[in-house]
């Protein structure tokens, strides 16, 4: 299913599926008109990529079909080894843990898994983790400095979720001891916001010394949706709220946030899902490659400054 | 329902009968009893009926943890902006500008440093009538600032929050307020000085999860709501009817979340002890842990605050509050006398987000 922008571009897409066959069927050479097509194709989709509002900026962020972060494990790393549980109340499959090489480099990663499907989406409960998958982080954050692992963390979450069992298993505790670990690490720490980088459950993985976010991807203090539900008092004012919470890349890295905007290919992640992995994947690994030139005590202090300088506000002479 | 219950409780309407203008009477939101006015601010906003714990405005709270004359102002140096130009259904600047007029300060928290039963102490207290006591960039800072001012100046570090959250109109970058604020408790946990988290009505959201349950010590006041997400969000989600309780204090406690429930009239005096305690190990340096810690037992006597014959002197477990001063506070901070709750939300469960506070400030009902 296109997102709604995409229909003009779906349709041309199937004009040259359809002039494709068509010439093959027929044995006719349409090659001069097909190259036309897929050239407006491209500046079409380019066009609409570069004007997309707020609002269609967040469903491209969660379109159907784009990478979820297990896609980006399997090239971004090399032999991801899943370590599950907590060791108190069980594995959370929400938040997936491991460790693997990147290059030639040991490391651990943590990362939110949406489903690609409906069934997956059910078993991981749509990204949103409970305290065990938070507890489960911090195991592995003790892991990371243990055996001086570099953190690489994927974020791709709406949010810790909201339930009855996760606020008894102290949701906010675990979210806070989470900031707090890994905001101590003494090896390197790279995120990447991969799609949605929904409020402190994503927060609770990207204490990292880089934050990188996808081209398309958001970061949010909460979702344009029930900002609009508090603000608007009317859930379908999202599109507004999502302008007012400039929650894009590029709004991010403007407000220091986030340090670098990885490219998508054009058309988004969905469009090319291997064309985003690998972007990430050389992405991940130059930061990887500065970062770990860099003292333990250094990176731990350098981390520490970095969250601590957020924010904008004015100071009384 | 039982959610329904509790903010029927916790939002009174404004009489409609206003015959003692000065609001001399008002009736207490938890059972309803018709309190004289000086007897609750004298009670600590604790109706001495039933003990429910109103809430309190920032100047009581900081009188009443501060030894007299002992608080020493440190925040107000830094102001909010609308760094993203955040417009809903009224500009962010007006909403802003509005409640600084009204509560005659920049934002939504004050610190400073007191001695609190002799000891020295740096204190953040957190305003809930100031948009919902949101964390933005300034409460972040000034967090952040106590507490590495609290560090330098080897003062243990006693916060009182009472928020909705992050402040949303700040957007990203209210949410990374939770993590300055954790990275600057650095400061105190490097120089091993303790810091004693204090949760008060309501606490939610990106203050629960950011530093106000990272102290050495969480403890909160009875009956308060503690959460990361609100009831009605977990309604909304789940589509069921919430447990009896469900969020409060007293529920956290029993599923660990909380050191301790401590009522408002023992609050000082645990505090002091707690902080000498945590000062007198095997490392503390001489006279830190010396003065004799308060007895416990004293404390559980005065638990049962609204209990018959707890009178309504000014004097509570070591916890002075004049009367008359904390009138003159609540004067100051404009909110006329008759404002007990410190500024409710409308009545609309907007608190469940972070946002409550700057919509309407129920009040009392004067009767």
């Amino acid at each position: 299913m296109p997102l709604p922008f995409e229909k003009p571009m779906d349709e041309l897409e199937a004009r040259i599926r359809d002039m494709r066959a068509y010439a093959e069927d027929q044995h006719v050479d349409l090659s001069s008109e097909i190259v036309a097509l897929e050239r407006r194709l491209e500046s079409l989709t380019r066009d609409t990529f570069t004007n997309l509002s707020r609002w269609q900026r967040v469903q491209v962020a969660r379109a159907p079909g784009r990478p979820t972060a297990l896609d980006y494990l399997g090239s971004v790393v090399e032999g991801f080894t899943e370590l599950h549980g907590d060791r108190a109340l069980g594995d959370d499959p929400a938040l997936v843990a491991g460790v693997a090489k990147l290059g030639e480099i040991g490391v651990v990663v943590l990362a939110q898994q949406k489903g690609r499907d409906t069934k997956e989406n059910i078993h991981r409960n749509f990204g949103m983790a409970h305290p065990s998958g938070y507890r489960k982080a911090l195991r592995m954050f003790d892991l990371a400095d243990k055996f001086k692992l570099p953190v690489l963390s994927l974020v791709d979450t709406p949010g810790a979720y909201p339930g009855i069992a996760a606020e008894e298993q102290g949701q906010a505790w675990v979210i806070a001891a989470c900031i707090q670990r890994m905001s101590r690490l003494r090896v390197p720490a790279v995120s990447v916001i991969i799609g949605e980088g929904g409020s402190g459950g994503a927060l609770a993985l990207a204490v990292a010394n880089r934050v990188l976010i996808l081209e398309h991807a958001i970061y949010s203090v909460i979702s344009p949706e029930s900002c609009a539900a508090i603000r608007w008092r009317d859930a379908a004012e999202a599109p507004s709220a999502a302008e007012a919470l400039k929650l894009t890349a590029e709004d991010l890295l403007e407000q220091g946030v986030v340090d670098a905007i990885v490219e998508e290919p054009v058309g988004g992640a969905h469009k090319d899902p291997a064309g985003a992995i690998e972007a990430v994947r050389q992405a991940v690994e130059a930061e990887i490659e500065e970062l770990r030139r860099v003292p333990s005590d250094e990176l731990a202090r350098e981390r520490r400054e970095r969250f601590r300088r957020m924010g904008r506000f004015l100071e009384a002479n | 329902m039982a959610l329904e219950r509790w903010f029927r409780r916790k939002r009174p309407t404004r009489g409609d009968d206003d015959a003692s203008p000065k609001g001399l009477w008002l009736k207490c939101s938890g059972c309803h009893a018709q309190i004289y006015r000086k007897d609750l601010i004298a009670n600590l906003f604790v109706c001495p009926e039933c003990a429910h714990h109103e809430r309190m405005p920032v100047e009581a709270r900081v009188a009443m943890l501060s030894d007299e004359g002992t608080f020493e102002r440190w925040s107000g140096r830094v102001a909010p902006t609308d760094a993203l130009g955040f417009v809903d259904t009224e500009p962010y600047v007006e909403r802003l500008e509005a409640v600084q007029k009204k509560s005659e300060r920049l934002d939504a928290v004050v610190t400073g440093a007191a001695e609190l039963d002799g000891v020295p102490v740096a204190l953040a207290v957190m305003d809930f009538g100031f948009l919902g006591g949101s964390m933005g960039s300034v409460v972040g800072e000034e967090i952040a600032r106590v507490a590495e001012r609290a560090a330098d100046e080897a003062r243990p570090l006693i916060s009182v929050a009472a928020s909705g959250g992050a402040r949303m109109q700040e957007g990203a970058l209210s949410l990374m307020q939770m993590a300055k604020t954790t990275v600057a408790l650095e400061a105190l946990a490097q120089r091993r000085l303790p810091y004693i988290s204090v949760l008060t009505d309501p606490t939610t959201g990106g203050v629960t999860a950011s530093f106000a349950t990272l102290g050495d010590m969480v403890i909160a006041e009875p009956g308060a709501l503690i959460c990361f997400a609100g009831p009605r969000v977990i309604q909304q989600t789940i589509k069921q009817d919430l447990p009896e309780g469900f969020q409060r204090s007293e529920f956290l406690l029993s599923k660990g979340m909380l050191d301790d429930v401590v009522p408002r009239a023992a609050l000082k005096a645990r505090l002091a002890t707690l902080v000498r305690l945590l000062r007198a190990g095997l490392d503390g340096e001489p006279g830190d842990g010396a003065a004799p810690p308060v007895p416990l037992a004293r404390e559980v006597s005065l638990a049962g605050a609204g209990g018959a014959g707890s009178g309504l002197g000014s004097v509570r477990g070591g916890v002075r509050v004049d009367a008359d001063e904390a009138a003159r506070a609540l004067d100051a901070i404009g909110a006329g006398a008759d404002d007990v709750d410190g500024g409710q939300g409308s009545g609309d469960e907007r608190d469940d987000d972070g946002n409550v506070g700057e919509e309407s400030r129920s009040r009392a009902t004067s009767v």
